[in-house]
């Protein structure tokens, strides 16, 4: 490129805007050429105050450590002890989120059944009801039940260990679901009562209810149904925390899940993942606040889900006062979702291992979230159900490892006192002091 | 005839005696009194006895009912009879808003008129209703029959997907989507069956089919209007 025009004046380097990225551009062209928003997978990609941005400060003078493979450090859970005869008891504390057959596979779901079964936790159904596959490999099974109550039934129901009411998930806070007809294959169809091939747009709000005091009488319509023997959730996503957490409370949950803006969906909007919800690291504070207030903390079970990796964030949401935790994104990828080996294959579909988001066209080289037979004998469920347990074995000892430094004997003793945050945002979400400062952002006059 | 006063046992009780009769019990006949408008009353029930509630209910009663009837001697409350997979309902009175939402199978008979939303979601449920419905009834309707004897309110059928829907008197507006159909003589039949299962004295003919155009069964940026 000449640096100077034909009369010498320089040029100015070529400057890309801050506004309009190479990515926005990419967005407009794209709305230009088809005339409908962008449709994709998965959580917010956005960067956002999130875990990263805490630290463990670990023991020292005034703490000291557990001895790591020589004092035990406790990784159980209970979930749903206030009103159900039969209530959950888990291994460890992070679980398998609800994701639908229909949106994964028979195979894939198959897998997470095995790997969480393996690993002593529980796996969720999701918008398509339940398989027998999913049920006959899950030791401990919750039962989602959703505004579209396909596949809904109450044989299903009662053969559940524990049932989950979604009114939200925080990829969509407020949006329903959505499963292109392309991965409608007849027994998705047959399941859902509905002609194949069709789009299926999940509905947003449950038909039969409404508000705060409906859902009372709903949940009281369930454990009569299932004769109070096992819990029920209430699923909510990362709107308004502590006013959601506090009704789902009053409402006669036994365990609240709350799910931030990371957390993932087969489908929806990309503008609605990106720019409905808050982060995860904002919600939970809130949350474990109206819990205390009501007296309910430890009583009532917080799971948080989105965008929970390692068991550094495991950890990270324990102190900050959850029970439990959920992942959907990270067990996919550890069945081998956007595995780099199908590098090739993700080039052709115009993306890249690790970006791959179309989960909703039916043609993920992985076979995990589709419907089409070639591309499931690809992945092979018991392999997959091990991968998966090793992953979670591995986050829980990675949790122990952090608790015991910190001197805990259980991962619930670990506390908000064991964290600082590095970036004010995260300080202030977190309600944690800034780190290397006795400054809570947010929280006036507090000290250590 | 058992009797049950719910008043005095509870909703509890109650609810885990019904659940107690099995598919060959020999005390198919029940009869609850005293309800008070409570919620989920008979609800979850699977076994074919038939229950008869003396007076109104609330929310949920005969919620997922299987092979069950359950005749209700009053008024039924929001969401009577909500996923209910196959058996009978009867409400004498007139039943407020969901009714039979998301049903899959079976038999909903109103006497007199249901509410806005009636068979919301229906998934292969029938229910007929003597009286009118409110607005947005068998919205996202999936598969089954409403029939209404009367008028239906705004809305109908909006954005169904195979349910049908036959109106006897006029239909105040269509729901996006959802198209004034022919009556093939197939028509008159499932609906003849339907009234005649129901106890209703009307003729067929008189009844207009509606149903779901198809036009937004694949998104397709032209329809956005209508949604």
């Amino acid at each position: 490129m000449n640096k100077h025009d034909a009369k010498g004046i320089p040029h100015t380097t070529p400057r890309q805007s801050a506004t309009f990225t190479q990515d926005i551009n990419s967005d407009i062209r794209r709305a230009a050429a088809t005339g409908i928003y962008d449709i994709r997978g998965g959580g917010a990609k956005r960067k956002v105050p999130s875990f990263d941005d805490l630290l463990f400060m670990g023991a020292s003078i005034s703490r000291y450590p557990l001895e790591g493979y020589r004092e035990k450090c406790e990784t159980s859970v209970t979930i749903g002890g206030l009103h159900a005869e039969n209530p959950i008891e888990l291994d460890i504390p992070i679980t398998i989120a609800g994701m639908s057959f229909g949106a994964l596979s028979g195979p894939a779901k198959e897998a997470l059944g095995r790997g969480a079964s393996a690993a002593g936790t529980s796996t969720t159904t999701g918008d398509g009801g339940m398989t027998p596959e999913e049920r006959g490999h899950s030791d401990k099974l919750v039962y989602q039940y959703l505004p579209s109550r396909y596949g809904m039934n109450p044989n299903d129901l009662r053969k559940a260990d524990a049932i989950e009411i979604v009114v939200g998930q925080g990829a969509k806070p407020g949006g329903g679901g959505m499963l292109l007809g392309q991965k409608i294959s007849d027994r998705v169809a047959e399941m859902r009562n509905l002609p194949k091939g069709i789009d299926q747009r999940s509905a947003c709000r449950h038909p039969d209810w409404t508000g705060p005091d409906d859902l009372e009488i709903k949940i009281l319509e369930l454990r009569e149904i299932t004769g109070w023997k096992v819990p029920i959730y209430v699923k909510v996503a990362g709107a308004r925390p502590y006013y959601d957490t506090t009704l789902a409370i009053k409402a006669g949950a036994d365990a609240v899940v709350l799910d931030g803006m990371q957390g993932g969906t087969a489908a929806t909007q990309d503008v609605f993942i990106e720019h409905v919800g808050q982060p995860t690291l904002a919600i939970v504070r809130p949350a474990v606040q109206a819990l205390q207030d009501l007296g309910m903390h430890r009583k009532v079970q917080l799971i948080l889900s989105g965008g929970i990796r390692s068991g550094a964030d495991v950890a990270k949401a324990m102190a900050l006062g959850a029970d439990a935790v959920a992942i959907g994104t990270a067990a996919l990828i550890a069945l081998g979702d956007n595995d780099p080996k199908w590098e090739a294959e993700y080039n052709k579909l115009g993306t890249t291992a690790g970006a791959y988001d179309d989960w909703h066209e039916g043609q993920d080289p992985a076979g995990i979230t589709t419907q089409d037979p070639e591309l499931m004998a690809r992945f092979d469920p018991i392999e997959g159900g091990r991968r998966l347990r090793n992953y979670l074995k591995v986050m829980t000892l990675e949790a122990q490892t952090i608790a015991r430094a910190c001197g805990k004997n259980h991962l619930h003793n670990l506390e908000p006192e064991d964290l600082v945050a590095l970036t004010m945002e995260a300080a202030a979400m977190a309600k944690v002091p800034l780190a290397g400062t006795d400054w809570y952002p947010g929280k006036p006059n507090t000290s250590y | 005839m058992q009797t049950i006063d719910l008043t005095e046992i509870g909703l509890r009780e109650t609810n885990k005696t019904l659940h107690a009769q099995s598919a060959d019990t020999n005390q198919t006949a029940w009869e609850i009194v005293n309800p008070r408008g409570s919620h989920a009353i008979a609800c979850g029930l699977d076994a074919p006895i038939e229950v008869t509630v003396k007076g109104s209910t609330g929310y949920y009663c005969a919620g997922m009912n299987q092979q069950a009837t359950v005749n209700i001697h009053g008024s039924a409350g929001p969401g009577t009879g909500e996923n209910i997979m196959s058996g009978k309902i009867v409400i004498e009175g007139d039943a407020s808003q969901y009714l039979g939402a998301t049903g899959h199978g079976g038999l909903i008979v109103v006497k007199g008129n249901a509410s806005s939303r009636c068979g919301i979601s229906m998934k292969g449920v029938n229910i007929v209703v003597q009286g009118s419905v409110g607005h947005m009834s068998a919205f996202m309707g999936q598969s089954g029959n409403l029939v209404v004897c009367g008028d239906a309110g705004d809305a109908l059928g909006d954005s169904c997907y195979e349910a049908r829907f036959f109106v006897r008197g006029t239909v105040k507006s269509l729901g996006a989507d959802c198209e004034k159909k022919e009556m093939r003589p197939e028509h008159i039949d499932i609906l003849k069956g339907l009234l005649d299962e129901a106890g209703i004295d009307a003729d067929p003919s008189e009844f207009t089919r509606y149903g779901s155009a198809r036009n937004l069964y694949n998104f397709d940026v032209d329809n956005a209007g209508a949604y």
